[in-house]
């Protein structure tokens, strides 16, 4: 069943044990329990909500998406219920037996420590920081070009967090390794690598920008190279395990973040091209290739690229 | 995203408008577009006509809806899909309902189950005469075109769920198509349900990606844009706990259906 017949594809991240390696990206079908409770029958080791906030908002109006070369653009604007309004949720799918990491932001140090605790206490595996957001402007909650605010929001989160709490960064800095040290003297327990990257898309017969929100996040194929870098110069700054994200489709490139020095793969725009099936067959490639190439489980190939 | 030219701008009734543009390709009934017009929003729009010229008919409930129902011949609008599953063509003697607007979903397929030699039986509802989308188009058809009109007007008084019931229970269909209003097709749904008659209903939730990532449009396990539009009886089932009665706003908090 979805690619987990093999004890290779276990992990452990920060204490916490995931049945495989796969997860998908915050924002991908995170809107509601029973879609992430398929995510999770598809194969998912854990399932990441939506990212929640202090209070529910709508989002911006469409178009949210846009289609470009080798994946999307999205602004959806961090649509959510908010934190109080999905607890119910997020008690649902651990009553389902799901291993949950909630996303989630805030404006203020006081605000993130509040949601903290909430989600700790509705039962969340593991926090999922979102720090950098690029479609929600002048939010100071999104301040992971900030070293700084990124360690003063982590280490504050981590005082309150009864779970592992993961940082997930912005492709959008000039040294994200910088961050990341940052966010592991906050005390973080894993850095997720990366969220999308800024970009725009403009319509040559309206002569106008597609996206609403005008700028939007690229995720898909055209991120991965850009992400796959992130991830490797990461792995040379710190010591804790990273999730890497952007642009997994395939079991190939999973493996690939993981000789770059992920421990998981958070997988959101692959599920537009091969649907909920992409967590089982990602599994699935990942085994084989352990299997093929003598290793025992994911653990022996995590960094594996920056041996000299 | 595609921006194509307004043909031609029919007026079907005081608040329907069908806007045709060259044929999207590859279409199958019960598939919808996301219809953008810059500045103003992107709405998922079913398909009226699938063939070329293509069409969506427009009702007005809001302000994109508003502001699609006032182009004029040559205007443009952008386009992304078709997408959704479309309808499964079934059954010899089909019984298709549609009401207010979801008439407009219903027809290409009452076009094609035609074509492939069905009988099909379209029931076609509104709250008065004046708002029946279609009636000349289907008329022309072959098919066996039966009205109910909330006033009275023409055809059946009455709800078009209470005269679909009346119909079902008369017996002699083999597969049942919905596409209306929820509540109305929640109703038509447990009925036929309870009659053992298969049914495909076109379901409408919030969508924003469609694509099938965002999860704005979930019902239960499911996203309408990708999953759906077009729900059989098995998936409705399973969704029966929101299906006619509950829905996810944009902020994804659950409230009711209420229409």
């Amino acid at each position: 069943m979805v690619g987990l017949t093999g004890k290779g594809l276990a992990v452990e991240i920060a204490g916490l044990r995931l049945r495989s390696p796969t997860l998908n990206a915050s924002g991908v079908l995170g809107m509601s329990a029973p879609l992430l409770k398929r995510v999770y029958d598809s194969g998912a080791g854990a399932v990441v909500t939506k990212s929640l906030g202090p209070a529910a908002r709508p989002g911006h109006i469409n178009p949210t998406v846009v289609e470009v070369e080798g994946g999307i653009l999205n602004a959806m604007g961090l649509p959510n219920p908010g934190v109080e309004g999905y607890l119910e949720e997020l008690r649902d799918l651990k009553h389902e037996g799901v291993t949950v990491v909630a996303s989630f932001f805030a404006s203020t140090v006081e605000e993130f420590k509040v949601g903290a605790e909430a989600l700790c206490g509705a039962g969340a595996d593991a926090l999922e920081l979102n720090l950098s957001c690029p479609n929600v402007g002048g939010e100071p909650g999104m301040c992971a070009a900030d070293a700084v605010s990124v360690e003063r929001i982590t280490a504050a989160v981590k005082q309150v967090a009864k779970s592992p709490v993961f940082v997930k960064l912005s492709p959008n800095v000039t040294d994200i390794a910088s961050i990341a040290v940052a966010a592991e003297h906050g005390g973080a327990n894993a850095i997720t690598a990366v969220n999308t990257l800024k970009a725009m898309a403009i319509d040559a017969d309206f002569r106008c920008p597609v996206l609403t929100n005008v700028t939007g996040g690229l995720s898909g194929s055209a991120l991965k190279p850009v992400a796959l870098r992130c991830v490797w110069e990461i792995a040379e700054a710190v010591k804790v395990p990273i999730i890497g994200c952007g642009g997994i489709i395939n079991w190939r490139d999973a493996v690939e973040y993981m000789l770059a020095g992920a421990s998981a793969v958070e997988i959101g725009t692959g599920v537009m091209y091969e649907g909920f099936e992409v967590y089982g067959k990602v599994n699935a490639g990942i085994e084989r290739y352990l299997e093929e190439n003598d290793f025992g489980s994911v653990k022996e190939i995590v960094g594996l690229a920056h041996r000299k | 995203m595609k921006a194509v030219r307004i043909e031609r701008v029919v007026q079907e009734t005081p608040d329907v408008t069908t806007l045709y543009f060259p044929g999207v390709g590859g279409a199958r009934p019960g598939q919808y577009l996301m219809v953008w017009l810059p500045g103003v929003d992107e709405i998922p729009m079913s398909l009226s006509t699938i063939s070329d010229p293509s069409s969506i008919s427009v009702r007005v409930v809001g302000d994109a809806t508003r502001a699609l129902s006032k182009l004029k011949k040559g205007d443009k609008i952008g386009l992304r899909g078709p997408f959704g599953n479309g309808y499964t063509i079934k059954g010899k003697q089909p019984f298709l309902v549609g009401g207010g607007s979801g008439i407009a979903s219903l027809t290409p397929l009452a076009e094609e189950l035609v074509a492939k030699e069905a009988k099909p039986t379209f029931l076609i509802g509104a709250r008065s005469k004046d708002q029946l989308v279609f009636k000349e188009r289907l008329s022309k058809l072959g098919l066996h075109l039966v009205i109910s009109t909330d006033d009275g007007s023409e055809g059946f008084h009455g709800y078009a769920s209470n005269y679909a019931g009346e119909l079902m229970a008369e017996g002699g269909y083999d597969q049942v198509y919905i596409c209306g209003p929820e509540l109305m097709a929640a109703k038509i749904w447990v009925e036929a349900d309870r009659l053992g008659l298969p049914v495909e209903a076109s379901l409408e939730r919030l969508c924003k990606c469609a694509v099938g990532l965002c999860g704005s449009c979930a019902i239960g396990p499911y996203r309408v844009c990708r999953d759906g539009p077009i729900f059989d009886s098995a998936k409705l089932r399973e969704v029966a706990a929101d299906f006619g009665k509950r829905r996810m706003d944009a902020s994804g908090r659950m409230i009711r259906v209420d229409h």
